[in-house]
Formats: structure tokens, C-alpha cells, sequence
């Protein structure tokens, strides 16, 4: 290791940044995957209120234990969230607190306390309450869960693109609400992340559906919940290209520079290509190695062949590149991914009510596929915005609190350990319930 | 009225109430979690676990809450004394991650690894309160440094944990039948003294360390207007040593009444604990540094939280209630159909 990359190593910056990241990372894979799954569970409630099919109570009674699981981790990894916006960036909240606060406060008191309170009802009281009274916390829990994200969403999107504000005496101050939360990029961030739940719980429905399949446990619950999570993401999958394109186009009105990074392009050129491999040198600020497809980024970002791309030479403060640039690639080949597969298993299914070994295979493979896109995608976004932790207004670097690089050192060692632990218990135990719910036994 | 003034009152009081919630709420159950341990029985630890199953989720929002409105109402000392708290919030934090998922973990794991998780759900519990108890050491002291300092602080660690397994032991008492609500009887015994014990040595060492509080309590007439916090606290503590032989002695002959006592008392003791803290305190946030003026933000912002709180925490009162009562009575078996 040289000594400049050691050095950085115990940069206190860097380290609050790398234990942000960690444990933002940790928890968003959990939301991701609660978010849509309230609404799919209850759409299984409701097909089994409508048609009295027991396949449906039995798709509720298996799906409803991992999203306790789920929901669990999303819950213990967020309350981690709250204590290190004071920890690890004080400056955020004393700088722009009088729009995060209000923000993240009706985050808590709309969707936290609803959520939670509910989900004790939706888990345990199936008995203690009307089957109405059931299916009405299922639906408060789903909806609770689709609060929070909106109100985070808002404050994200807000930080990407500030508006509805003015600056006194270094302190931003609201002077439109309506602007601060119809934010020009908050219509398609929330799309995008909400169609991006949406397409992780479908995966993992899928996908461990096939696994259940693929044992030999061919019930009709397991191809009802199969069917669903393939016709679930066979249908969002192309919206969500479509509302990709779109919030790209709205990045490159606003943010300019991290497209820039996006599509490594270092100056400013007309008909630029789509880069589909290469290597950003950020020491000689060029790409050293590039495969593309001639204009085609000019056609996609301004719609015509030649039309004109800023390159990063062109601005004082840019992103990291080469993060950007992969962390797009993999978002965006793991959504192409998604596309066929989806397509080819849904096809499969229509036709001849079961899967080809292959196929099967390649869904199980894809289980936890969204939760790869969702993180690369986050990492465009918010790597993106560097240097910037609010664009434009508050730059990362003044945010950062004055704790010392041990102590970040020693609580991340401790949190990476956790997590990993945790990851691990998590995907083994979902597969394990699968395989145990092909025996007849009392569970909890 | 004038705002800049009451806002900040406004929102350090609801911070306290959601505090004093968390206390209360998340305590009984990071104290059920404690006493875990002292079952060596699976079934009755099911049962156990059974009785916070449905809350546990919704207890721990309302620390999401006090943090969330320390850190939107007063950024500035969100800033200083989670700063200064770094290790033990991050050892709580450790605590309450391993505690909750550990708690899913423990009915759905093999069964081979359901003695990991059973104890991981102990170890979280204590670890999560003895952090807590230290930050509130740390905190009252001004966050002091040298060995005498961090020794209270350990000493406050351990006293919550008590107070904690005290509250899970009554919780126990009400929520539960037979041979485990027995012995919930003997560990609220066990808890009792240390919880005792704690609350003198705190609250002799508070006025001890900070001369401010001192004066605060001990000039004349305050002595004479705040002694009836001591005593009814004594009194408290005497009516959960006094009632608990009886208590057990009823249950013997299958009779339940005045179950519900310890618990109650149990809180009565809290909320006295919460008022002497908020008056040592009050209208600092960090201890001779800071009050709640200094530390605010803008009106505005307070203003449009205030007035989306006003509507939502009634809301939220109201189907925690509802919630309480679907889960009425003695806990059953915890089962998702």
C-alpha cells in the first residue's frame, strides 16, 4: 500500500464517508425489498379474500415470515441512521436542518410509528382480529413503509437538486415548501426507486419460488407466488428503463457533471458515444481503453445525433469518475439482465404452466439481483454528487464532524464484522425457510 | 407568545415525553430480553419472548423519535453530545441490531442455531441498556473525563440494566401465568435491590459532581418543595418489596390480582427519576454549555414540525392504545396465523 493510500485510509473524512456508506448500504437493501413486498402481500391477501383459494393464505403464510425478517433488519439498521447524521456529519443539520428537519420528523411521526404499530397486528393478530380489521393493518403497513420512502426520497432528491430556499448567514431557510418537496428531480427519483423495490421483491419472490420449485416442492401456492413474482417484474422491468431514461435526461439538465462521469466523458464533445467498456484515468483525465457506439449519448441525452455533451475538463468540481462510470454499467447491465430473464420466464410460464431447468436456474441465481442494482444505482447517484453533499450548498468535506479516525476506524471494523454476519444469517435462513416449508411441520 | 421563546420549551418537552416513552416501553422489553437468560427453559423462553412480540417494534420508534427531535429541533447538541457519545451509542446501536434481528432469527433458524440467537438476544438486550445507562452517566456528568467519571457512568450502565430488568419482571408478572409469572416474581426481587441500590448512588452523585445542581436542590425552600421526590420514590420502591412476597402468595393459590402493581410502580419510580433529571437540567441541553435556545432551529422549521405533531402524535397515542388492547390479557403462543 502506498503511503498516500494509507494516509487517506485514516483521513477522518474518509472514513465517516466509508462508514456512512456502509451502513446506509447495509440498510437500504432491506426498505428495498419491505417496501413492495407490504403491497404484494397484500395482494395475496386480497386474491385469497376474493377467491377463497387456499393457495393465497398459504403464499401470505410463507412470504409474511420473511418479510418480518425483512422488515426486522430494515427497522435495527435505520434506528443507525438516526444517530449518525449527528456522528458522523454535524455540519449537515447546521447547515441545511431547517429543511432536512422538518423532513425526516413527519418521516418518523407519518410512516415509522404506523408501520411498526401495525405491523404487531398484521404479524400476530390474524386471530385476535377480524379478517377486515387483518387485511386493513396489511394494507396501513404497505402503505406505511411507501410513506417513508417518499419523505426520504424528498430530502435525497432535494440534496441532488436544492430548490425552495435561501441562504442567511450560511443557514439555508425554506421559502417555499412546494419547491423544496416537488423538487425537480423528486418525481423521477421516487419512480425510480419505487419501481426498483418493486423489482428486488419480485426477484426474490421469484427467484425463491424457483428454488422451491426446482426441490421439488410444486404446489399450487408456490407457482401462484412464482407466477406472480414473474408477471410483477416482467411488467415494471420496461418502466423502469423507460423512467431510467427519464430521470436521466432530468440529471443531465441539472447535474451535468455527474453525467459527464457517467458516460466518461472527459471534453466536451458533439455526438458523443455510448461507452460500453472503458478505463477512466483520472491522473491523465482521459479514458486510457474505450469500446463505444459512435453519437449514440448524444442522441440519447439531447436527440440528436451531434448534439453537444460537456465533458468533466469542463468543471471545477466533478465525481470520482471511474466509480460512476462502473457503478452504471452494473446497474444498467443487471437491469438488461432482468429484462430477458423476466421476459423468457413469463413467456415459459404462459405457455407451459412451468419452467425450463435453465431458466429456473437463472432465477434462482437472480434472487437477490435487484438488490445489486439498487446499490449500483445508488452509487451513481450519490457518489454523483461529489464533492457535494448538498449540490451546490454544502460541500462533504465541511460537514464532517471532528471525531477522531480511531474511533471511526474501530465502530466501522465493528459494523462491517456485524454486517457481513448478518448478510450471511439473513440469505440462509430465507433459503431455509424455503426448504422447510416443504415439510409438514408447526412453526411459528 | 412569543415563539422563539416557546418553541424550543415546546419541543424539549415532547423530546422528554418520547424519552420517558422509550424508557418505559423499550425498557420493559430490553428487560425481558435480560432476564432471558435466567430461563433455562425453551418453551417458557417462547413465552417470554411471546410477550413483547407484538411491541417491540413500535417501543423502539419512540427512540427514533427522541434522537430524531434532538437532532431536527436542536442540531447543535445533536452534534456535541452525540460526538461525545460516539462509542457508547455505537456499542448500544451494536446491541439493539443484534436484539432485534435476533429476536426473527431465533423462531426461524435451524434449530441448531437457535441457543446462538436466544443468547445474542440476551447479549444485545444487556448491551443495549448498559449503553444507555453510560450514556446517561456520561451526560449528567458533562461528559467529564478521568476514571472516577467513567465509573459512574459504568455504575449508571448497570443500575439501567437493573432498572430495566425490573421493569421486564413486571411486565413478565402481568403477561404471563404459573410457573413463569413465579418467577418473574423472584427476578423483580433480585432487580429490586440493584435498582435501589442505583437510584441512591445516582442520585447522591449527581449533586455531588455538579455544583450547580447542588445549589439547585439543596437551597432553601427548594429542599423543602422537592423532598416529596425522594420520598415518594422511597415510598414506591417499599410498596413493589412490600407487595411482592403477597403477590407471589396470591399466585399460589391461583389468584392474580395486584399483578399489575410492580409494573406500575415501577413507572411511578421512572417518572419521578425523569423529573429530577429535567429539573437538575432544564434549559440546558449540554450541561453548563448549552439550553435549548442556543441549540434550536429556526421557528419556521419548528412551527411546521409542531403543527404536523399536533395532528400525528394523538394519531399515534390512539392506535398504540388499540394495539395494546388487540393484545389485551395474558400472551399466548406467538404464531403469524
Amino acid at each position: 500500500m502506498s503511503p498516500d493510500v494509507a494516509s487517506s485510509l485514516l483521513d477522518p473524512i474518509v472514513l465517516a464517508r466509508i462508514q456512512f456508506a456502509a451502513n446506509i448500504t447495509f440498510h437500504i437493501l432491506f426498505p428495498t425489498i419491505s417496501i413492495a413486498m407490504g403491497w404484494i402481500l397484500l395482494f395475496f391477501k386480497l386474491r385469497f379474500n376474493a377467491t377463497g383459494d387456499q393457495k393465497w393464505q398459504e403464499a401470505y403464510g410463507f412470504w409474511v415470515k420473511i418479510f418480518a425478517l425483512t422488515f426486522a433488519l430494515g427497522v435495527v439498521s435505520g434506528i443507525t441512521m438516526s444517530f449518525q447524521f449527528g456522528t458522523n456529519w454535524p455540519g449537515y443539520m447546521q447547515t441545511v436542518g431547517n429543511i432536512a428537519g422538518p423532513l425526516l420528523a413527519y418521516e418518523v411521526l407519518t410512516a415509522f410509528f404506523l408501520e411498526a404499530t401495525f405491523l404487531g397486528i398484521m404479524l400476530f393478530g390474524q386471530k385476535k382480529v377480524s379478517n377486515r380489521v387483518h387485511t386493513f393493518a396489511t394494507l396501513l403497513v404497505a402503505g406505511g413503509t411507501t410513506l417513508s420512502a417518499f419523505w426520504i426520497i424528498v430530502l435525497n432528491s432535494w440534496m441532488q437538486t436544492p430548490t425552495g430556499f435561501e441562504m442567511i448567514n450560511g443557514q439555508a431557510h425554506v421559502t417555499s415548501w412546494l419547491e423544496v418537496i416537488f423538487n425537480p428531480s423528486m418525481p423521477y427519483r421516487l419512480t425510480h426507486m419505487l419501481l426498483a423495490s418493486g423489482l428486488t421483491a419480485a426477484f426474490l419472490v421469484a427467484g425463491i419460488s424457483a428454488y422451491r420449485w426446482f426441490i421439488g416442492q410444486r404446489t399450487n401456492a408456490v407457482l401462484a407466488a412464482m407466477k406472480t413474482g414473474v408477471a410483477l417484474a416482467a411488467i415494471l422491468i420496461p418502466l423502469q428503463i423507460l423512467v431510467g431514461d427519464m430521470h436521466g435526461l432530468n440529471t443531465f439538465k441539472h447535474q451535468p457533471a455527474k453525467i459527464a462521469a457517467i458516460e466518461g466523458i472527459w471534453e466536451t464533445e458533439r455526438g458523443a458515444p455510448l461507452l460500453l467498456f472503458a478505463l477512466p484515468n483520472a491522473e491523465t483525465r482521459s479514458n486510457d481503453f474505450a469500446i463505444g457506439i459512435p453519437k449514440v449519448t448524444s442522441l440519447i441525452l439531447t436527440h440528436e445525433l451531434n448534439g453537444e455533451i460537456r465533458g468533466l475538463n469542463e468543471f471545477a468540481e466533478h465525481p470520482p469518475v471511474a466509480k460512476v462510470f462502473w457503478s452504471f454499467r452494473v446497474m444498467v447491465g443487471v437491469g438488461m439482465l432482468m429484462l430477458l430473464t423476466s421476459w423468457l420466464a413469463a413467456w415459459q410460464l404462459r405457455r407451459t404452466n412451468t419452467l425450463s431447468p435453465l431458466v429456473n436456474k437463472v432465477l434462482i441465481g437472480m434472487t437477490f439481483s435487484g438488490w445489486v442494482a439498487t446499490v449500483a444505482g445508488w452509487y451513481v447517484t450519490e457518489i454523483g454528487r461529489q464533492p457535494w453533499l448538498v449540490q451546490g450548498v454544502l460541500l462533504t468535506k465541511d460537514a464532517a464532524s471532528h471525531v477522531g479516525s480511531g474511533m471511526i476506524l474501530s465502530t466501522l471494523l465493528m459494523y462491517l464484522a456485524l454486517y457481513v454476519f448478518l448478510l450471511i444469517s439473513y440469505v440462509s435462513v430465507v433459503f431455509y425457510l424455503a426448504k422447510k416449508a416443504g415439510q409438514p411441520a408447526g412453526e411459528h | 407568545m412569543d415563539l422563539a421563546y416557546w418553541l424550543p420549551v415546546i419541543f424539549a418537552g415532547l423530546m422528554v415525553v418520547s424519552m420517558f416513552a422509550y424508557v418505559i416501553l423499550d425498557g420493559y422489553d430490553l428487560g425481558v430480553g435480560i432476564l432471558l437468560e435466567l430461563e433455562k427453559d425453551t418453551s417458557e423462553k417462547d413465552k417470554m419472548i411471546a410477550s413483547i412480540g407484538p411491541f417491540w417494534d413500535a417501543n423502539e420508534t419512540w427512540l427514533v423519535l427522541g434522537v430524531g427531535l434532538l437532532l431536527v429541533a436542536f442540531p447543535l447538541a445533536h452534534g456535541i453530545i452525540l460526538g461525545e457519545l460516539y462509542l457508547p451509542v455505537a456499542l448500544m446501536l451494536l446491541g439493539l441490531i443484534l436484539r432485534g434481528v435476533a429476536f426473527d432469527f431465533r423462531v426461524k433458524a435451524k434449530a441448531h442455531h437457535q441457543a446462538m440467537w436466544n443468547t445474542l438476544f440476551f447479549v444485545g438486550s444487556l448491551l443495549a441498556a448498559v449503553s444507555q445507562g453510560v450514556m446517561l452517566g456520561r451526560y449528567i456528568t458533562g461528559f467529564a473525563e478521568g476514571w472516577g467519571a467513567w465509573g459512574f457512568a459504568m455504575l449508571v450502565g448497570l443500575s439501567l440494566a437493573a432498572a430495566y430488568a425490573l421493569l421486564g419482571a413486571g411486565w413478565l408478572m402481568i403477561k404471563s401465568t404459573g410457573s413463569l409469572q413465579m418467577r418473574a416474581v423472584r427476578w423483580a426481587q433480585f432487580s429490586l435491590g440493584f435498582a435501589a441500590l442505583a437510584t441512591v448512588l445516582v442520585s447522591v452523585a449527581t449533586p455531588w459532581i455538579s455544583p450547580r445542581v447542588f445549589a439547585l436542590w439543596f437551597s432553601v425552600p427548594n429542599v423543602f418543595l422537592l423532598a416529596p421526590v425522594p420520598i415518594f420514590t422511597a415510598v414506591l420502591f417499599a410498596v413493589i418489596a412490600y407487595s411482592l412476597p403477597r403477590i407471589a402468595a396470591r399466585q399460589a393459590q391461583g389468584n392474580d390480582r395486584w399483578c399489575w402493581l410492580p409494573f406500575a410502580a415501577t413507572v411511578g419510580i421512572v417518572l419521578l427519576a425523569f423529573f429530577g433529571l429535567v429539573f437538575s437540567i432544564f434549559p440546558h441541553l449540554v450541561i453548563d454549555q448549552l439550553t435549548i435556545w442556543q441549540a434550536a432551529s429556526s421557528t419556521e422549521a419548528l412551527s411546521i414540525i409542531l403543527a404536523g405533531a399536533a395532528i400525528v402524535l394523538p394519531t399515534i397515542f390512539g392506535y398504540t392504545i388499540y394495539s395494546y388492547r388487540v393484545f389485551w390479557g395474558k400472551a399466548g403462543e406467538l404464531s403469524y396465523q
